[in-house]
């Protein structure tokens, strides 16, 4: 007779890897002094657009670099290099997030100088589900939906709405012709996420985006100059 | 779906372990937040794909539902979140802030058999 099988404690987090080599990132980019934002969105939701206004408007105050996913194309990283800033592709073939690693294995092939950098932006695979479990190990991760979207967004995918630090709202120039209801748009972001910080812009026409940028400065002076330091 | 590798990690761990202790897995016991950004039936087709050509294959994953858990600021208590959809504390509605529980993807134990020693 077949014995019964024993049961053997194991207690190991699946994504022990990951979260050890974003720790390490992490500690990388605290030492260089760079402040390093990831953002998430859904497909379309105009994370490019929004990044390359972002890249533009930085770029005669801050040194600023770009590490972009993509499943196949590198469609994004041209469009980004538009902006003059140094831009990394990383495509991910049929994988549908970014991990540490990867992350890590741009940079050495880059060879840029994070001592050299004020911000660093790390553009995820357009998916509101699979990157939210795992660490880059950025500063910031921002997530972005448009308004175009509609205002339940956050409530389809709470996990990764809760799971990021500011939620930006783009495409306000196209708010009024899709009768987006901001009031129900910000409730539900903060029934996900209370307490989150949300910007509303336009990267066409850059309206509100002076606010956003002035908060990345201001997130930048503090990690180089700690608070009661 | 990143259910697949996912799925890849778990049995590459559950490898390990077995190989270490010289035992044949039968089961995997995974504890899986709520808030973990896997979704259990997804991963309970993608565990079976990974067990395939493994020492693992023929073995059940055996996921236990974690719910969040979130400490509530005014109740001074740990409480369940009645919905993913709405952080805040189910007694008083207090915004949470903090949770306690519920982003777990870990593998907490193995069910297994004794290797049959090779005969000589």
């Amino acid at each position: 007779m077949r014995p019964e099988p024993r049961l053997i404690e194991v207690r190991r987090n699946v994504l022990k890897q990951n979260d050890v080599a974003a720790r390490a990132l992490r500690d990388r980019f605290h030492a260089a002094g760079v402040f390093v934002v990831s953002l998430v969105s859904s497909p379309g939701s105009g994370k490019t657009a929004f990044l390359e206004k972002t890249l533009t408007l930085l770029r005669p105050k801050y040194r600023v670099a770009a590490l972009v996913g993509d499943l196949a194309t590198e469609n994004d990283a041209v469009r980004l290099a538009r902006s003059q800033a140094p831009v990394k592709q990383i495509t991910t073939g049929t994988l549908c997030h970014l991990e540490a690693a990867m992350v890590q294995k741009a940079l050495d092939e880059e060879k840029w100088n994070l001592n050299q950098l004020d911000f660093l932006f790390i553009e995820n695979v357009g998916n509101l589900v699979c990157p939210a479990s795992y660490d880059l190990g950025e500063d910031l991760r921002l997530v972005l939906i448009s308004v175009t979207e509609g205002e339940d967004k956050p409530l389809k995918y709470p996990t990764i709405f809760n799971s990021a630090d500011v939620a930006v709202v783009t495409k306000i120039d196209l708010a009024a012709a899709v009768e987006f209801n901001w009031e129900a748009g910000r409730q539900n972001i903060q029934a996900v996420r209370p307490g989150m910080q949300i910007f509303k812009l336009s990267a066409k026409t850059g309206e509100g985006i002076e606010e956003y940028l002035e908060f990345l400065a201001k997130r930048l002076s503090e990690l180089r100059q700690p608070a009661g330091v | 779906m990143h259910e697949l590798s996912i799925a890849m990690s778990i049995v590459e761990l559950a490898e390990e372990e077995a190989e270490r202790r010289g035992v044949q897995v039968e089961a995997v016991h995974l504890r899986l937040g709520a808030l973990s950004g896997v979704v259990k039936d997804a991963l309970l087709s993608c565990y079976e794909m990974a067990c395939e050509g493994t020492p693992l294959q023929g073995s059940r994953l055996v996921v236990e539902d974690v719910p969040v858990v979130i400490f509530c600021t005014s109740c001074r208590a740990q409480r369940p979140l009645s919905s993913v959809q709405l952080f805040c504390c189910p007694e008083c509605g207090t915004p949470a802030f903090e949770i306690v529980q519920g982003k777990e993807l870990e593998v907490v134990a193995l069910e297994v058999q004794e290797c049959a020693p090779n005969p000589a």
